[in-house]
């Protein structure tokens, strides 16, 4: 397989992942998104011949449009854009959650801070305020009070992006001092761990503590539902235990389209990257039947 | 340039000191100086040549 990665920066993840590939004799094609240019019929970018692109990019905007520019050049490119673009923004992904009726947290946008004043006591204290584009736990504000509401809302009003005055305020999930990281491919889970910690962010990329998870039925269920809502591709779905951890009900809270697995793999005993690449061989392969009817169905009508 | 061991040697650009590599380092990755500490990207192989890594920005992550 001729597979290209986007990126603009080699993490760990993408180390784990370029190895596997190169150890399977696949023909490995670094497309570091910095250096290119995206016209509207070419780029820059070396993508011919190739049979699959993974977008790896550590900026959510070059993803999405890098990802977009390769998508209308025919070059097959995971995740798709769309799912980039549905998991990217957190309304866009609550708003998919809750059309295909996957559990996720009660969520209000608003456009000015006396609206969110006003969405942020409808919910009560605690609630939480995040930015609708954003990872890592960073920007996220638990808010206990009237008084810490009006400072944040001022604060955030006065950051300069545009992306700060679309106010995505959320229900406080009490979970218990844990959430749930579930990698899927299309639906199916390679691996899920816990993210514990005492700070009511429980992210890895906050310190957060991992261990290994086993998904019940109904955790199965709506990782596939998830996956399912956001247009499918290599996700990670984050998931929150309502009712403590006996209660086997879940809330889905985030669907994200660039995922890390690096603290996966070394949680868990699944050789994640090996299964990544098993599927990354299963989706170039169906492009490329996929291609062979496209030039069946032309030379039949020619 | 290389070392007897699997490493590479690289001039750490902020400090102008040498300071070791391992040999299978990607163009793109980043490193931690081992000198001050500081995020360095890997720019080019041959030669090696670092450069200090771009700051965190908002829309980073997953």
């Amino acid at each position: 397989m001729r597979v290209g990665i986007l990126y603009s920066r080699i993490r760990k993840d993408e180390k784990l992942l370029l190895n596997e590939l190169r150890d399977r004799d696949h023909d490995v094609e670094k497309i570091d998104v910095r250096k290119e240019r995206f016209g509207l019929e070419s780029t820059t970018a070396n993508v011919d011949g190739l049979d699959l692109v993974v977008d790896r990019c550590l900026s959510t905007s070059r993803s999405l449009y890098a990802a977009r520019f390769l998508d209308s050049y025919g070059v097959p490119v995971v995740n798709g854009p769309e799912t980039g673009d549905v998991c990217a923004d957190k309304a866009k992904n609550s708003l998919a959650l809750a059309e295909a009726d996957v559990p996720t947290p009660a969520t209000e946008v608003a456009f000015t801070k006396e609206a969110a004043l006003e969405a942020i006591e409808s919910f009560g204290y605690p609630c939480v305020l995040k930015p609708v584009v954003g990872s890592w736990g960073r920007l996220m504000a638990k808010i206990d009070t009237r008084d810490a509401a009006e400072a944040i809302l001022e604060h955030k009003e006065t950051l300069g992006h545009y992306e700060h005055k679309v106010f995505y305020v959320q229900e406080f999930v009490d979970k218990p001092g844990r959430d749930i990281r579930v990698l899927a491919v299309d639906g199916e889970p390679i691996a899920a761990m816990t993210r514990s910690s005492d700070h009511w962010l429980t992210n890895a990329a906050k310190g957060g503590e991992t261990a290994s998870f086993d998904l019940d039925d109904r955790a199965l269920e709506l990782v596939e539902r998830a996956s399912e809502a956001v247009g499918g591709g290599m996700l990670g779905v984050d998931l929150m235990e309502v009712g403590g951890t006996d209660s086997g009900e879940y809330t889905v809270h985030e669907v994200n389209h660039t995922v890390e697995f690096k603290a996966l793999d070394a949680a868990t005993d699944v050789d994640v990257p090996a299964e990544v690449v098993d599927w990354l061989e299963a989706k170039a392969a169906a492009a490329a039947d996929g291609d062979a009817a496209d030039d069946d169905a032309t030379e039949a009508t020619a | 340039m290389t070392t007897d061991t699997d490493t590479l040697l690289a001039e750490d650009p902020i400090t102008g000191e040498e300071i070791e590599l391992p040999a299978d380092v990607e163009v793109g990755e980043i490193i931690d100086s081992p000198v001050t500490g500081t995020e360095l990207e890997v720019i080019s192989l041959d030669p090696v040549v670092l450069e200090e890594a771009p700051e965190l920005e908002e829309d980073w992550g997953e």
